[in-house]
């Protein structure tokens, strides 16, 4: 059994510990808005932060995540209480099949938290890993650039991390 | 009165002693720096000939001129760019057509003596940084041709930060000294005994792709120890892999193999290219293949990964942290890495890594935190990032776990101590 801190909850979990973090959120905890996109770290669907950090759950195993913090793409708000970046993705319709999303949001949110006064160029940098085949780059952009400035301008409890 | 007497009697011998003081230093002064040659017009760009520029273009991708001579996201060959070194910072020179803060008003001759002399246009001592000790191996008609590359290059207006660079390294003469006991100039004497290719790879590898400044280790005045030629150095906080029977490689460094990993950055079993070498590959991409064959042939001549490992009776040994580094490898490593290059999407098998076998630990934990990313815009090997994945115990643990197992070899000495050193950046996806 592996306690894992998920979303500000404590989660038992029966896995073997090499488990990818990824099988754990949707097959055990039935967090279905993280993404299997390649299995190998290539393309970002899977996206989830760990202690402030994004990282890539298909390839973090959670013997590595005792007594460390997992934040998901449901950590951030609720389809009726959407987070500032979620807002943001709505309101730039910045979506087109949305598979890869969540992951995107996800490092975006990790980019807000530590330099909220990201540039451009910055946001570009950070959302390199990922990948998106629908082609909705532009769109995507603009939405981390509302949501950055929206936190800048009136300062909430998203920009700060909801569940810490 | 008593105190100065006595004072005048510790000087009375001072005369002759004065004297050798002054011619010291009189000679010191004269090799500090060399008289400017005579001013001249630069030429335009219309006046070279294409064949020199295209010629110039292959030689100074060779010369991987670009890595040390760009910065960051800056514009090609304007400067800029900070090199660490064990003395300080040195911030690559503009070697655009710039006439203020490029070369410019350079001159053909002012150019050559540059390269192969260590000495900038008005007469000074460049830092050997800048690897002059191996372009004076380049023959005049090369050098000619870089000229004529650099010159009809964008110009740029950039100045570079002035050097960071710590007393007495910050005084600029005293290259003149290191000259005197680490520079040798002149061109390479062929080999004889050895083909037309080797020759030519001997010329380019020792000359303008200048090897050896980083897989050569240096001493403390960071010349080249040239008794131990291509053993493994430094660069930009990697370990540089010796390149010769010292290799920590599994499998032999073959012709084939080294012009696969030196024009595409991957062959069949050595780890892919990282670090400073990404860049360097990426410009060997696009010179003629009989160079790159070239400097393959000659590279393989010295018999890296020709003698099996020596394995460690230590590594077989069940460690604690081993087994908590096996589940960090079946979750983190193995979904790429127990697969192979055979099969599509696997990564190299870890018992072929020189990485995990190499007698310092930087460059497994380098690319285990910032894993093996192209430069924006580029094509290369790639592998992902695991800052944030792991602590730096949990890393430790991954490190031990590799080393002992596809190492085959003990445990490194102090682990802990390198990858605290090893600034994580946890900022890079």
């Amino acid at each position: 059994m592996i306690t894992l801190n998920v979303n500000g909850q404590p989660r038992e979990v029966d896995a073997d510990p090499a488990t990818p973090l990824l099988y754990v959120l949707r097959d055990h905890l039935e967090l279905n808005g993280t993404r299997f996109g390649c299995g190998l770290g290539q393309c970002g669907a899977c996206t989830v932060m760990v202690d402030g950090e994004a990282v890539f759950s298909c390839i973090t195993p959670i013997s590595v995540l005792q007594n460390r913090r997992v934040r998901t793409i449901e950590g951030l708000g609720t389809s009726e209480n959407p987070g500032l970046l979620q807002r943001a993705f709505i309101d730039e319709q910045a979506a087109q099949c949305g598979y890869c999303i969540p992951g995107m949001i996800m490092r975006a949110q990790a980019l807000l938290e530590k330099k909220p006064a990201a540039t451009d160029a910055d946001i570009r940098d950070t959302l390199s890993p990922h990948l998106c085949r629908c082609g909705a780059h532009m769109r995507i952009l603009r939405a981390v650039g509302r949501a950055l400035r929206a936190a800048q301008s009136a300062p909430t409890a998203d920009a700060e991390g909801r569940d810490r | 009165m008593g105190a100065l007497r006595g004072q005048s009697w510790k000087y009375a011998a001072a005369p002759t002693r004065g004297a050798a003081i002054v011619v010291v230093v009189a000679a010191l002064w004269a090799l500090g720096w060399q008289p400017a040659l005579a001013a001249t017009v630069s030429l335009p760009g219309a006046a070279f000939d294409p064949a020199a520029v295209e010629k110039g273009a292959q030689l100074a991708a060779i010369g991987n001129c670009k890595s040390c001579h760009t910065a960051p996201n800056g514009k090609p060959y304007a400067g800029g760019r900070a090199l660490s070194t064990p003395f300080g910072t040195i911030y690559g020179s503009n070697i655009t057509p710039d006439p203020e803060s490029g070369i410019g008003n350079w001159s053909q001759a002012e150019f050559m003596r540059a390269m192969r002399e260590g000495v900038d246009r008005r007469g000074r001592h460049i830092y050997p940084a800048f690897p002059y000790d191996h372009y004076t191996r380049v023959n005049a008609e090369d050098v000619d041709a870089i000229y004529a590359f650099l010159m009809t290059r964008e110009p740029v207006r950039a100045a570079p930060p002035p050097n960071e660079l710590a007393f007495p390294f910050n005084i600029r003469s005293l290259v003149g000294i290191w000259k005197l006991l680490y520079f040798h100039a002149g061109p390479l004497q062929p080999n004889a005994a050895e083909n037309e290719q080797w020759n030519r790879g001997a010329y380019l590898v020792e000359g303008l792709a200048h090897c050896g400044a980083c897989h050569t280790p240096r001493n403390f005045l960071g010349a080249e120890i040239k008794s131990r030629a291509f053993n493994g150095g430094q660069a930009e906080g990697w370990q540089t892999p010796a390149l010769d029977a010292s290799s920590a490689a599994s499998s032999p460094w073959t012709v084939e193999r080294l012009y696969a990993y030196l024009r595409q950055g991957i062959d069949d079993v050595h780890d892919v290219t990282a670090g400073p070498m990404a860049p360097i590959v990426h410009d060997l991409s696009r010179v003629s293949a009989d160079d790159v064959r070239a400097i393959a042939t000659y590279v393989a001549s010295f018999g890296a990964g020709q003698t099996p490992r020596p394995t460690s009776q230590n590594a077989a040994t069940e460690l604690p942290a081993s087994g908590r580094g096996a589940a960090i490898y079946a979750g983190a490593c193995a979904s790429c890495h127990d697969l192979g290059r055979e099969v599509h999407g696997g990564a190299l098998k870890l018992s072929l890594s020189t990485a995990v076998a190499m007698p310092q630990p930087d460059n497994l934990i380098r690319i285990v935190r910032q894993g093996i990313v192209p430069a924006a815009g580029e094509s290369g090997p790639w592998m992902p990032a695991f800052a944030g994945v792991l602590t730096d115990a949990q890393l430790t643990d991954l490190a031990i776990y590799l080393r002992t197992r596809f190492g085959e070899r003990a445990a490194w000495d102090d682990l802990a101590g390198a990858i605290e050193k090893i600034a994580p950046n946890p900022s890079t996806p």
